[in-house]
């Protein structure tokens, strides 16, 4: 339980997909310039995230491991393998949500084929596969079990939406100031990006 | 064999390394340029596997697109890549095994590079596997030159060297000058990127609308 805890905290603030591996920015950068649209687009990749890392969890210690149902070593399919989990379950969760809950659906629609190729879903498949090999008793981001791969997915999840939701906000601020113009749109986003993520940098070595 | 080299072709070579650049101005494979840059080792492998797969993906896709069925294009299309990164994961272990150590995850991330995407269907969708391979070779140095840029910014100042050779002199340590680690941290490749942009815009205004 301890190790739960621990491992959701830092996969929020230490390990932040956006702040610390820079993953997922592309859709962000290239879709929205305001809050609603951000979070809607966070709220979809938790979604998916939840979805995925447990079932390439499964696949990975099940499936391709040397101790899996083939008794061979098959990690070096594992690329193929998570890209087409991740496609079939993003279409899947997009024919689900559609025929049941339309509500939902219009507010996530658009962004649900995009996440298909979101760096954020594949880095957190790849790094659930490499922390597996962790030892839980000296690192607090191993991941040794299924519950523990849902705390991560959740978490990873978590801060990315904390993270695109904030730096959807200050964009919004930034159409009020004075930028150079050569800077303004993407060079001054990157800066920001940058500075917010020096102030996540305070995160590090937090454990509890 | 003039029609190979045609001024088309030149074009569609060319442009992606300055006017369409695609980190720069189509905004695509941000996410791991940023990470693998601390050194410039790393930026000059991370440049070159990213244009091998972005050359020969655009010519199997482009191979192979009148027979791809519409509506699950994205699916092969990631496939392909897939295949074509899982080999490019093993040449790197086998033959530079500390650099593939230190790009860890970007490697496979690699798949999920919106570059790679972008070119599939924007361009090998529609063109002939030889114009397909230049735009996936000129995209792929264009983002490479990125890199290396970045790279050697963050080398030479955050550690004082270049690929591992010391540049900065003992006698300037000696009188006081310090590495700035800083630039070693995630935090400043974002910086610099933003600064490259600034540059590049400057530099080409009248592209801009």
């Amino acid at each position: 339980m301890e190790h739960a805890i621990s491992l959701f905290i830092r996969s929020i603030f230490v390990d932040n997909m956006i702040f610390a591996s820079f993953l997922g920015m592309c859709s962000y950068l290239a879709v929205s310039k305001n809050v609603k649209t951000a979070f809607g687009l966070g709220v979809a990749v938790t979604f998916v995230l939840l979805i995925t890392v447990p079932i390439n969890y499964l696949l990975q210690t099940k499936v391709l491991s040397a101790d899996g149902i083939f008794h061979t070593d098959l990690t070096y399919l594992s690329f193929i393998l998570f890209i087409a989990v991740i496609a079939g379950i993003v279409q899947l969760v997009e024919m689900v949500v559609e025929r049941f809950s339309p509500s939902l659906y219009a507010a996530l629609g658009i962004f649900l084929p995009l996440i298909a190729v979101n760096c954020a879903i594949m880095g957190a498949c790849l790094f659930m596969q490499q922390r597996i090999d962790m030892d839980p008793a000296t690192s607090s981001q191993a991941i040794s079990g299924i519950g523990d791969a849902v705390v991560y997915a959740l978490g990873a999840g978590l801060g990315w939406l904390l993270a695109i939701v904030a730096l959807a906000a200050v964009n919004e601020k930034m159409a009020y100031t004075n930028v150079p113009k050569p800077l303004q749109g993407l060079g001054i986003t990157f800066i920001t990006v940058g500075l917010m993520a020096m102030a996540f940098m305070c995160f590090s070595g937090l454990s509890i | 064999m003039n029609k190979l080299f045609s001024k088309e072709n030149k074009a569609v070579f060319l442009a992606p390394l300055n006017i369409d650049n695609p980190i720069l101005v189509q905004i695509l494979g941000i996410c791991s340029a940023l990470a693998v840059t601390s050194q410039l080792e790393p930026a000059i492998v991370m440049g070159l596997s990213v244009t091998v797969i972005t050359g020969f993906s655009n010519v199997i896709i482009s191979l192979i697109r009148k027979t791809i069925p519409n509506r699950i294009r994205i699916i092969i299309q990631l496939v392909v890549v897939a295949a074509l990164v899982t080999i490019v994961s093993m040449l790197l272990k086998a033959f530079a095994y500390d650099v593939s150590v230190q790009l860890s995850v970007y490697v496979g991330l690699i798949i999920t590079n919106c570059i790679l995407m972008g070119r599939l269907e924007a361009f090998a969708m529609m063109n002939g596997p030889w114009e397909s391979f230049l735009d996936g070779i000129g995209n792929g140095l264009g983002y490479a030159f990125i890199l290396v840029i970045v790279g050697a910014v963050r080398e030479l100042l955050g550690s004082g060297s270049l690929l591992g050779f010391k540049l900065i002199p003992d006698s300037l340590y000696a009188n006081g000058y310090s590495d700035n680690g800083m630039m070693t941290m995630p935090a400043m490749a974002l910086i610099i990127v933003g600064c490259v942009i600034w540059v590049h815009r400057s530099l080409n205004k009248e592209e801009k609308k």
